[in-house]
């Protein structure tokens, strides 16, 4: 089913080169390196504050960064090259770019004065202008999969974690979007909620969708990702397939980790 | 065994003083004919007072009015990443915060002295129209005026509250899906900070209801100017005040009323929303249907 996802063979949806960040005087990215091919998912491992949260919202602007190159799907985030410069762009046109961009968050971020439904289509008929009846139709198509129809007319304080991460990934879908990030999606969730929110990803993955994942679950990222990235001190500092970061791990930072959560 | 509860005989007591102290306080209220409960009665639904009656609401509606409006635009400032727009809205914090409302009152009352000829244009540049602030600096602008700017310095730290109060993931996801600054603010940020705005803005239209009454000192006829009015000529100072006050207390009460109901209208979509999720999570089973690699 890959063919569901727009997917131009061999190109990049993530391409970052020399990724630099700093808050004040400290510098959480170092010159991070990356590429993502379309329609393949790429988890990134590493220790907490080694930088991948906020390498993961430089992906669509929720951080400027500092220095370097970072394209998604064929453009660069938030700048706009012209004679050797970068200029940033209009906060209009990096609004456009975030709405091709879906991001599912650490703690749902569900907007509570809103209904299930109302949270999915919001964007669509405000930023996207799809006629309301459409989008009601292609919600609901998305709450099926991810197992809610149900709970359309719920509000999101009365669902579980779980479920509240679903209509997350249902919301952000709803923008058809390009690329997918996901930032911890499953570490606020109690173990046994884990599970659902981890199965609607691997589906996603199975329709051919561009995913960035970060997560601890390493055995998602072994059985789902085509490609694992361990980042450290705000450096990717290993790279692979599941097999070969997680079976021939070549660095010592990697094995000391690994070592740490397996 | 049969179980004897704690006798709150202090309690007793004590309540037994206060109620023989209020029977004699109005005893003496009712009693008393300097009170002139007659001549009370008489001006209750006077004309005159009607009128002044009349004004107090419009002007405490009209002041808040400007209050809220304001009050929402100097924190959209204060929170904005302009520093002119900051430097501003707290420059006006401070002036408005700092000096009694009374001062401020008279002042505007007087505007027409420090500016006898207002002009609205460019400084150093072409004018579009000048006005004799004599004419239209009247009591009745000076009041709207005088209330509506201190309002709108309270209730910009009421809003501003309000909007910290949403969390920042809120902007994040609102922003991640491509929404403008505007709409975030409209549809996301705004109506979640209402819970906690609307509350101290009900406390704060009391307060103004009251607070109407000082612009008698320029002259503007509302309800307590307009019983001034009669009684400087009638010397029945005590009845009017209390014809006065009956009527700010019947004002004061049923707003009261009224934020009762919205404040429980509003704690009631919380109360509502966490019963509905207790009944719907048993009666309705999660249909996650399983997705493979298909
Ligand atoms: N807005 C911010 N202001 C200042 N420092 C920040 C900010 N956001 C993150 N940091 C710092 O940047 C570093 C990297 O943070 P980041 O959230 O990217 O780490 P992470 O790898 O996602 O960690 P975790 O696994 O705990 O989520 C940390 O030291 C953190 O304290
Ligand atoms: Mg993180």
């Amino acid at each position: 089913m890959r063919s569901s996802h727009p997917s131009p063979a061999g190109a990049f949806a993530v391409v970052a080169r020399g990724v630099e960040k700093y808050f004040g005087h400290l510098q959480v990215l170092k010159g991070v390196n990356l590429t993502v091919e379309y329609g393949k998912v790429c988890c990134i491992l590493g220790p907490s504050g080694s930088g991948k949260s906020t390498f993961l919202r430089c992906m669509n602007h929720l951080e400027r960064l500092d220095k370097g190159f970072l394209e998604v799907g064929g453009e660069l985030v938030g700048y706009r090259e012209q004679g050797g410069k970068l200029y940033e762009m209009k906060k209009s046109e990096v609004a456009r770019q975030r709405a091709d961009i879906g991001m599912v968050f650490q703690n749902f971020n569900l907007f509570p004065h809103m209904t299930v439904l109302q949270n999915i289509i919001e964007a669509p008929v405000y930023v996207r202008r799809i006629d309301r009846k459409q989008a009601v139709e292609h919600a609901m198509d998305l709450l099926s999969k991810v197992g809610l129809t149900a709970k359309a007319d719920a509000y999101p304080r009365t669902l579980s974690g779980g479920q509240q991460q679903r209509v997350a990934i249902a919301r952000a879908l709803a923008m058809k979007p390009k690329l997918m990030l996901f930032d911890e999606p499953t570490s606020a969730l109690d173990p046994e909620l884990v599970g659902e929110v981890l199965n609607v990803m691997r589906g996603l993955a199975a329709e051919g969708m561009t995913m960035v994942v970060v997560t601890h679950e390493l055995g998602f990222a072994r059985e789902v990702c085509d490609k694992v990235v361990f980042m450290d001190g705000g450096v990717v500092v290993e790279e692979g397939s599941p097999d070969e970061l997680f079976n021939n791990t070549r660095t010592a930072r990697a094995k000391a980790f690994l070592g740490k959560v397996l | 065994m049969p179980v004897v509860p704690l006798r709150h005989r202090g309690r007793w007591i004590f309540a037994a003083l206060l109620t023989l102290l209020f029977a004699g306080l109005l005893t003496s209220m009712v009693t008393n004919p300097r009170f002139q409960w007659p001549v009370v009665y008489r001006y209750l639904f006077d004309s005159a007072i009607l009128d002044g009656l009349a004004m107090t609401i419009w002007l405490t509606v009209a002041a808040m009015a400007i209050g809220v409006v304001l009050g929402t635009v100097v924190a959209l400032m204060r929170i904005s990443k302009n520093p002119v727009l900051g430097a501003v809205a707290s420059g006006y914090l401070w002036a408005f915060r700092g000096t009694p409302l009374l001062v401020q009152l008279i002042f505007w009352y007087n505007l027409s002295a420090l500016y006898p000829k207002i002009t609205l244009g460019f400084p150093f540049g072409p004018s579009l129209g000048s006005f004799d602030a004599n004419t239209y600096i009247t009591v009745y602008v000076a009041a709207l005026l005088g209330l509506g700017l201190n309002e709108g310095a309270y209730m910009s730290e009421i809003v501003r509250s309000g909007l910290n109060s949403v969390p920042p993931g809120q902007r994040e996801a609102a922003e991640a899906l491509g929404m403008p600054g505007h709409r975030v603010m409209t549809r996301i940020i705004l109506p979640q900070a209402m819970r906690v705005i609307i509350p101290p803005t009900g406390n704060q239209l009391i307060g103004m209801l009251k607070t109407t009454s000082l612009v008698s000192v320029i002259a503007m006829q509302e309800l307590l100017y307009s019983a001034q009015l009669i009684y400087t000529v009638n010397f029945q100072t005590i009845p009017l005040l209390i014809v006065a006050s009956i009527w700010y207390l019947v004002l004061t009460t049923v707003l009261s009323i009224g934020q009762h109901f919205l404040e429980r209208h509003f704690g009631k979509s919380d109360r509502r929303a966490n019963a509905a999720g207790a009944g719907g999570e048993d009666e309705e089973k999660d249909e996650l249907a399983p997705m493979g690699n298909s």
